[in-house]
């Protein structure tokens, strides 16, 4: 790294940290009852809304956008794909039938019993989509994100129907599009995995970018290939499956902050992480605020506001790439 | 030392090894040629552990591959794969750090990156350093991954068809680091050359590969006569010594 550059960085990290702070701010003061900040201590109501409801929402914006950002990064490595993520990949939907059917079978489960069981519903289904992926011709880089766009729709209409056979449709959305609105303190802990597994990819940063060279390359380099394979499906698995029982799946954070860092800063994933993870916070929250505020006093989930601004981001993007060549 | 015993390997029923024995003493260059599909690149993957082993047996320094942990092997052998391609966005000298990654499990001591620079300037890369690998050439890209490799630092390099994509000089310069390095720090270096000449310029030894079976295996002169060439590759050529070194004229 030059000197100009090493310089560049931090500053943009300044800057970066600065605006998070500020959408997490906002986030805090912003909703159906006003919250004087400059209250909060001398007003026990205020102070009241603030650690029942607006924090505990924040918060658990910024753990979801943090872990669906490393999700995506984590999937797009091991799948050597730009174009897959969570979402779209037969990861959410897996943790979705899996939560169906807990719910089904064992409808007195409680909210970490239902989470355990989608994760483990996510990392079968992750696992087919990594195995099928992995024996599709390399020389064709759409055939994977297709496939997984065709797997995931397939598991989500098994899901669809089996809610419609079970007369809980309506419960399937609260999974299927990410809401915030319910988030009270009490009801969003669980979402604290999901830092702790972004911890665990910081811990393996180099391998993953190791990982993303292939298996011949990784295991040249010493690196036991299958048992990162089973870490970083665990990582995905468990932060989806914190997503989609805690608050419901949240699209193209996990596609569109990975895709934006490596175009900015590459691949090295030690160097990249931290944006990821704070990418993708400030994007869940940025989108969870304007939710907030474009119908006010009403609300607009921020699945449904991240499926516009995602769409958008990432059409950016791949005409972005095509005009640099 | 790497030792190859009764190695056999088979791609669901189709046999590309067939008993393969073979010795690779301690530090020289080893040419391995032969025509597309004699099982070259197998072999060397074999020996990288790359593929699980189906019968036989390998050791490099009396470590069996298929047993010794993969990041104790790494230290010891180091693989450049054919048609490698890298599709993350990282630099040159990122990639090239990932080279010390056995040693040090992603911490670069200042050693480390003593190492990297060194194997960055070998490879005349330094003007390439900062550059992300997707926008080079495929020479210079093929120059990084070589660079990598050798900052891997092992004393065992297995190189498959580098002087791809490389032109005259750079094929020349990575021929003859290769030779210094054998000679100067006695490394062993095995690697599948599909340019004669350069065997013959710079192995002490030719393995000739045809149908999974070693056909010939000698000195260049040894193996680099008509009739020798005739049964590997299927035609005969003309071969000319200068200085004393067989030269293949297989164009005319």
């Amino acid at each position: 790294m030059t000197a100009a550059a090493a310089k560049q960085r931090p500053r943009t990290g300044t800057i970066a940290g600065l605006g998070l702070a500020v959408l997490f701010v906002l986030s805090l003061a912003v909703g159906v009852s006003p919250l004087p900040l400059n209250r909060v201590l001398s007003d026990p109501e205020a102070l009241q809304l603030l650690v029942v409801s607006r924090l505990p929402r924040t918060l658990a914006a910024v753990l979801c956008g943090a872990g669906l950002a490393i999700a995506g990064l984590i999937m797009q490595t091991l799948s050597r794909n730009r174009f897959v993520e969570p979402a779209t990949a037969g990861t959410a939907q897996s943790a979705e039938l899996g939560i169906l059917l807990v719910t089904l079978l064992f409808p007195a489960a409680a909210l970490w019993e239902k989470t355990l069981v989608a994760s483990g519903a996510a990392l079968v289904g992750t696992s087919v989509f990594l195995a099928t992926a992995h024996r599709l011709p390399p020389a064709q880089p759409y055939l994977v994100p297709l496939f997984g766009i065709v797997y995931g729709g397939v598991i989500g209409a098994a899901v669809t129907f089996a809610a419609w056979q079970a007369d809980l449709l309506q419960f399937l959305s609260v999974w299927t599009n990410g809401d915030f609105s319910g988030v009270l303190r009490g009801r969003y802990e669980l979402l604290w995995i999901s830092a702790l597994m972004v911890a665990v990819a910081w811990f393996v940063a180099d391998r993953l970018t190791i990982m993303a060279l292939g298996r011949e390359a990784s295991i040249g380099l010493g690196i036991d290939y299958a048992r990162m394979m089973q870490i970083g499906l665990v990582i995905v698995s468990v932060i989806t499956a914190l997503a989609v029982t805690v608050v419901g799946m949240i699209p193209f954070v996990g596609l569109a902050v990975p895709n934006i860092v490596s175009r900015l800063m590459g691949d090295n994933v030690r160097g990249t992480l931290g944006w990821v993870a704070a990418g993708g916070a400030g994007l869940v929250l940025a989108c969870d605020i304007a939710g907030r505020l474009i119908r006010y006093p009403y609300e607009i989930p921020v699945g449904t506001v991240m499926g516009v601004v995602g769409g958008a981001v990432f059409l950016w993007l791949i005409f972005r790439g095509r005009a640099h060549g | 030392m790497i030792r190859i015993e009764n190695v056999s390997f088979k791609h669901r029923t189709t046999p590309i090894l067939t008993d393969i024995t073979l010795t690779i003493p301690k530090g020289g260059v080893v040419a391995l040629i032969g025509p597309n599909g004699a099982g070259k690149s197998t072999l060397l993957s074999l020996v990288a552990r790359l593929h699980p082993l189906q019968t036989g047996a390998i050791e490099i320094d009396g470590l069996p591959v298929n047993t010794t942990p993969g990041r104790e092997l790494a230290k010891v052998i180091a693989i450049l794969r054919q048609d490698t391609t890298v599709a993350s966005r990282l630099k040159v000298r990122e990639l090239v750090g990932f080279g010390r990654f056995p040693h040090g499990r992603g911490r670069l001591t200042e050693a480390d990156h003593a190492i990297i620079e060194a194997a960055i300037a070998q490879f005349d890369l330094a003007d390439l350093a900062d550059r992300f690998i997707e926008t080079l050439s495929g020479g210079q890209r093929q120059r990084a991954l070589v660079a990598m490799v050798f900052a891997q630092g092992t004393d065992y390099l297995l190189l498959d068809e580098p002087l791809n994509n490389l032109d005259m000089y750079y094929a020349r310069e990575l021929m003859r680091s290769l030779r210094k390095v054998a000679d100067e720090k006695g490394k062993t270096i095995v690697i599948v050359l599909h340019d004669i000449n350069q065997a013959s310029a710079h192995a002490d030894r030719i393995i000739a590969m045809k149908a999974g079976r070693i056909v010939a295996d000698g000195a260049p002169a040894a193996i680099l006569t008509p009739d020798r060439l005739e049964t590997v590759f299927g035609f005969p050529m003309r071969v000319e010594t200068i200085e004393g070194k067989p030269f293949v004229l297989h164009q005319l």
